[in-house]
């Protein structure tokens, strides 16, 4: 599904990744962990496309597709999703607008026509019910006066509806308490089937006893530097970067 | 826009032919360039004025001449020449306008599409020739019936002139006195047409009444003049404007909109602008300098301004309450969008002399490209006007850093029971907003179009729904371009 060949990323001139390499076969759920200012954020930047980030070597394809060629927009268009670290604030524009005009965006890419109000509302009803949410919280503005917990399920909810076929999760467990987080793996484990793969940013081991990795990599210094399996991820938590021999930078 | 430079030349080729005299041919009749007591009798004359309204006229014109055009707003543009200007000209004949949609400008046409108005209304709107009687004109009439059951007025200022002389010599000129202000003056001397509107007592205007109504009937012109009257207990919503560009050939625009208010009653008033705002150098556009003012005379009345202004090289108004009725009520509710190198000066002020009377002033302004905005607005609370109140937010929005946004408020509150409250912020289109966007699938346009209508949420949801959609449209359309 995703392919990432000798990734170089420069930001403001400063180069974070160095050479990344990265495979990801469908139905695959991989999770990245790495000291701060190892690269992860900026992997997930790379991949979806934001603007800024320059990619001076290397490749990303996605579905076969040249990746680097498309604007953000449309790489969602392809079916990629960003869950934020730090979802944002649109102040006046309800949560419900903010996904139709998403959503009809994407089918607009895909030649598809636009979804129906009625069929929308029923869609986004059964949704926010499945992830808990409070339909009320629908007609908020995006993200505005919501708590930490609150964005991260907000996330969860436009993932469901926007119904990627690649999603990368950045951080989407840090700020939670456990019922959110519990809420928040059962979002991305819903998504988990055969055709469809994420990418898990963490921190934290924690996420993982909810999610299992199919694989777990270890970013340091812009690169790969160790992959492996569920039991890397508890290595890490007990051993710390340092036991694996991984230098801790700070950002 | 539509070739506003190659008609100026065509009309000049014409006009040099007739230099010795005012043209009285049937197809194109206009007076010669430039403003003299002659040209402004061949205007009432046209008009067929009754002689108080010329007398008006030609008292106004000796005022003006003794003024000088004012500099104190934040704006930057070249004075115009006001002896190179037609004030007069007939509408262009049909043979002169274009004859299908395939001779108007395609950028023009693509803003009509992006807008979703029908053909037929783009070949009105872009002054296509046409001669069959479309929908709008027989909507237009079966609309004045329905007005005239009521006992409501509504017709062309031209028209009041000679028909309701008694409301007219009453109300002309007492909410904007023809001294008012420089282009204020020049308007009360040169007025081509404009709007009258009377709501009898104890009348709710059965619709909302649009100029979009009159296109066919009037090219308006660039000296408008609207007298909006609201008797005891009535009231009026008016619709001033169109989302659509439409084809205009002035440069400059100097309109004067008077509102009476008696007791009781309401009147809102939205308007959205959408004039040609030069090109992306800053060559060209109309220099819109607008006075409005409504007087809330009567007990509890109320008057809300809603605008929403988009087009325009420069902007200078100022749509104004003077609640001078106990209990009386204004409210003012603004956005205003300038891009590439537009200017808006604009804001409101709101003038407490009754008792118990209260003001709201909502304004967004939203900056992109090198464009500058500027709210400036005026709180006057006078001695005698116990508890009154008023509350105003203006927020700016910057797209870019090559943009200014500038908040000029003044506060003179002469009453100890006063409350007045005015907040302000500036802020930006974060490049991690847009990302959001442009993450979940909307381009760098809609992304833009999406936060700044979030942005201005509390204005458009004041104006009427039917303006409020095509609205939304349009503040995404003027914004292209001003991101990426």
């Amino acid at each position: 599904m995703l392919e990432i060949k000798n990734l170089h990323v420069e930001v403001g001139g400063q180069k974070i990744l160095k050479g990344l390499n990265l495979n990801i076969n469908d139905g695959e759920v991989h999770a990245i962990m790495g000291p701060n200012g190892a690269g992860k954020s900026t992997l997930s930047y790379a991949i979806c496309g934001k603007p800024g980030y320059e990619i001076t070597e290397g490749s990303v394809t996605f579905k076969g597709k040249n990746f680097l060629e498309l604007e953000a927009s449309e790489r969602a268009g392809e079916g990629v999703f960003l869950g934020f670290q730090y979802p944002v604030e649109i102040p006046g524009v309800s949560n419900i607008n903010f996904l139709r005009a998403a959503i009809n965006s994407v089918r607009k890419y895909r030649n598809e026509g636009e979804l129906a109000a009625g069929d929308f509302l029923k869609l986004i009803r059964s949704k926010a019910a499945e992830l808990e949410m409070d339909p009320e919280m629908l007609k908020r503005a995006v993200n505005v006066g919501f708590s930490g917990g609150e964005k991260k399920r907000n996330e969860m909810v436009q993932m469901s509806m926007l119904d990627p076929i690649f999603a990368v999760l950045d951080e989407t467990d840090s700020g939670l308490d456990i019922d959110a987080l519990r809420i928040v793996a059962d979002g991305i484990n819903r998504m988990r089937c055969p055709e469809k793969s994420i990418l898990v940013i963490t921190h934290y081991q924690r996420l993982l006893d909810y999610v299992v990795p199919d694989f777990v990599h270890v970013l340091a210094n812009g690169k790969i530097v160790k992959s492996g399996d569920k039991s890397l991820a508890i290595r890490l938590e007990k051993e710390g970067y340092a036991g694996l021999g991984i230098e801790e930078n700070v950002a | 826009m539509v070739s506003t430079l190659e008609t100026r030349q065509a009309v000049e080729e014409i006009s040099s032919d007739y230099k010795y005299g005012f043209v009285t041919d049937i197809e194109t009749v206009k007076a010669p360039k430039g403003l003299s007591e002659e040209v402004i009798r061949f205007i009432s004359a046209k008009k067929d004025e009754p002689a108080w309204l010329l007398d008006w006229r030609l008292k106004s014109y000796k005022k003006w001449l003794k003024m000088e055009e004012p500099d104190w707003a934040m704006l930057d543009y070249e004075k115009p020449d006001f002896q190179d200007i037609y004030y007069y000209a007939a509408p262009k004949s049909a043979d002169d306008r274009p004859k299908s949609l395939d001779e108007v400008d395609p950028e023009l046409l693509k803003t009509y599409e992006k807008l979703g108005i029908s053909l037929q209304e783009q070949e009105v709107l872009s002054g296509v020739a046409v001669d069959i009687v479309f929908d709008s004109v027989s909507v237009a009439t079966t609309f004045r019936k329905a007005l005239k059951e009521k006992g409501v007025i509504f017709c062309s200022i031209s028209e009041a002139a000679r028909d309701y002389p008694v409301l007219m010599k009453k109300y002309l000129g007492s909410v904007v006195p023809a001294a008012d202000n420089f282009y204020a003056t020049l308007n009360s001397a040169v007025f081509t047409d404009g709007t009258f509107v009377y709501i009898p007592k104890g009348v709710r205007c059965p619709m909302e009444l649009s100029t979009y109504f009159r296109i066919n009937e009037a090219n308006t012109g660039q000296f408008e003049r609207t007298l909006i009257i609201a008797d005891d207990n009535s009231y009026v919503s008016y619709l001033e404007g169109c989302t659509a560009p439409m084809r205009d050939e002035n440069q400059l625009h100097a309109a004067v909109v008077e509102i009476v208010v008696l007791d009781e009653a309401e009147v809102k008033y939205s308007t959205v602008q959408n004039w040609y705002p030069g090109d992306k150098n800053g060559i060209g556009g109309i220099y819109n300098f607008v006075t409005k003012r409504a007087a809330c005379r009567g007990l509890n009345s109320k008057v809300s301004w809603t605008q929403v202004e988009t087009g325009s090289a420069i902007t200078w108004k100022y749509p104004s309450c003077i609640l001078q009725g106990d209990g009386s009520v204004g409210e003012f509710y603004s956005v205003a969008i300038t891009n590439n190198y537009q200017q808006a000066d604009t804001g409101t002020k709101m003038i407490h002399i009754g008792k118990n009377t209260s003001s709201t002033i909502i304004s967004k302004g939203i900056s992109a490209g090198k464009a500058q905005n500027i709210y400036r607005g005026l709180v006057k609370v006078m001695p005698n006007a116990e508890n009154t109140r008023n509350f105003t937010q203006c927020d700016s929005l910057l797209i870019g850093d090559e943009c200014g946004a500038h908040t000029v408020p003044y506060i003179e509150a002469k009453n100890p029971t006063s409350q007045i409250e005015h907040e302000a912020t500036t802020s930006k289109i974060s490049d991690e907003q847009l990302f959001y966007c442009l993450q979940r699938g909307l381009d760098v346009e809609e992304s833009v179009s999406l936060i700044v209508n979030g942005f201005c949420k509390e204005v458009m949801q004041q104006l009427p729904m039917e303006f409020a959609v095509e609205a939304q449209k349009l503040l995404g359309i003027s914004l292209e371009g001003s991101v990426g």
